[in-house]
């Protein structure tokens, strides 16, 4: 649809293009007839050229109307060129994010959950190094429980924080993500407990875990627009796919048991 | 990954996907009975790795004109290089285009 009107637009201004450049043409021919007809003096009429003379003015003031125009024109086409370039960024960016979604709600197997986090962390936001933790409620601590790039920022693969404690902490107990300042003193290094991001995982307001990023891959500079969408989306979905898939897990084990129990039961009585 | 390239591939009409876990599993598929149009691989796969897999299937006299698009993390310019230069059409580095993607494919397959 975009681009049928991309190419309507073009023809359009196509076609502009070539009556400006006609009447051009015609104007020229008719100042060089003029000239001629000048320069034959006396044998020339005068009404012809006073003829002439308006007629060249007429096509002058159109070719100023028709410049005008294929400058709105113009104008136009730029302003539709930048929308489309808008639009498809969008639609991109729905595709990430309806995919990141998708994935994140597709299973209710603990460590597959963990797996799409880090593929959508990977594919779709570009890190290199980065850690999830979760929270766990009865010591309050932040333990890594998947990581990726140790090699880039050793030790993210053992990050054990307390709530509230640092950087780390204090996004879990806030439940606000931070981002890096790279206009600070030490332009913005990142240390195990000052990452590039680190992203609550919240139900509600309940904080389970944290996304830490520490490294973005090579061919990427800085986090877009769309990283910030999908922080949002990671933030809710990733917490509640974790969240259903422990319980879920949880569950399954206590329904095994109460089978066990049960058949226990059928076979001594 | 696959389910993104899953869902960008939906702006093609017909288009039919096979899924491959590695380079093995993508050969045996590809002397399958399906007649194959394009091939999306990434570098870094267990078992055969997709740059293996580009070589192999370029010195194969039924599989050699495949078009084939490398999609990895690895953005070096050498590995770009190294890539095209054992015959992959296309190298996309990560995170992931949609738009990108489907303008490769279509530029690839003419349509």
């Amino acid at each position: 649809m975009t681009e049928e009107r991309a190419e309507k637009f073009l023809e359009l201004f196509n076609k502009g293009k070539e009556f400006t450049e006609e009447l051009l043409r015609e104007n020229q021919r008719l100042r060089y007839r003029l000239a001629s007809l000048e320069t034959e003096g006396a044998t020339g009429s005068n009404d012809e050229v006073h003829r002439l003379r308006d007629e060249v003015q007429q096509l002058t003031e159109e070719n100023r109307r028709i410049a005008q125009r294929f400058k709105e024109v113009e104008e136009e086409n730029k302003d539709f060129a930048n929308r489309y370039i808008e639009v498809e960024e969008q639609n991109n960016n729905l595709a990430n994010l309806y995919v990141a979604s998708y994935q994140l709600h597709s299973t209710l197997d603990f460590r597959e959950v963990i797996q799409i986090v880090q593929e959508i962390v990977i594919n779709l936001i570009g890190a290199e190094s980065f850690a999830i933790l979760l929270l766990d409620e009865k010591t309050n601590e932040l333990k890594t429980i998947a990581s990726e790039g140790e090699d880039v920022m050793p030790g993210i693969e053992s990050i054990s924080t307390r709530l509230g404690d640092g950087v780390l902490g204090s996004v879990a107990r806030t439940g606000e993500s931070y981002y890096i300042n790279q206009d600070l003193e030490d332009g913005g290094r990142v240390t195990l407990d000052k990452p590039l991001a680190a992203v609550p995982l919240k139900i509600k307001e309940h904080v389970i875990g944290l996304v830490v990023i520490y490294k973005l891959l090579q061919q990427k500079d800085s986090f877009s627009a769309v990283d910030y969408e999908l922080f949002s989306l990671l933030a809710a979905h990733a917490a509640t796919a974790i969240f259903s898939s422990k319980l879920y897990s949880q569950s399954e084990r206590k329904l095994n048991t109460i089978q066990s129990f049960l058949d226990l039961l059928t076979t001594t009585s | 990954m696959r389910q993104l390239i899953s869902f960008s591939l939906k702006r093609f009409k017909n288009a039919r996907i096979l899924e491959a876990v590695d380079g093995v599993d993508a050969l045996k598929k590809l002397s399958g009975p399906d007649k194959i149009d394009l091939i999306l691989t990434d570098i870094n796969m267990p078992v055969m790795d997709g740059l293996k897999l580009v070589s192999l299937v370029r010195q194969n006299a039924q599989l050699k004109n495949i078009p084939i698009i490398i999609i990895t993390t690895e953005g070096a310019e050498e590995d770009r290089e190294r890539g095209l230069a054992l015959g992959a059409n296309a190298y996309i580095s990560k995170p992931i285009q949609s738009s990108h993607l489907i303008k490769t494919i279509s530029e690839l397959l003419a349509v």
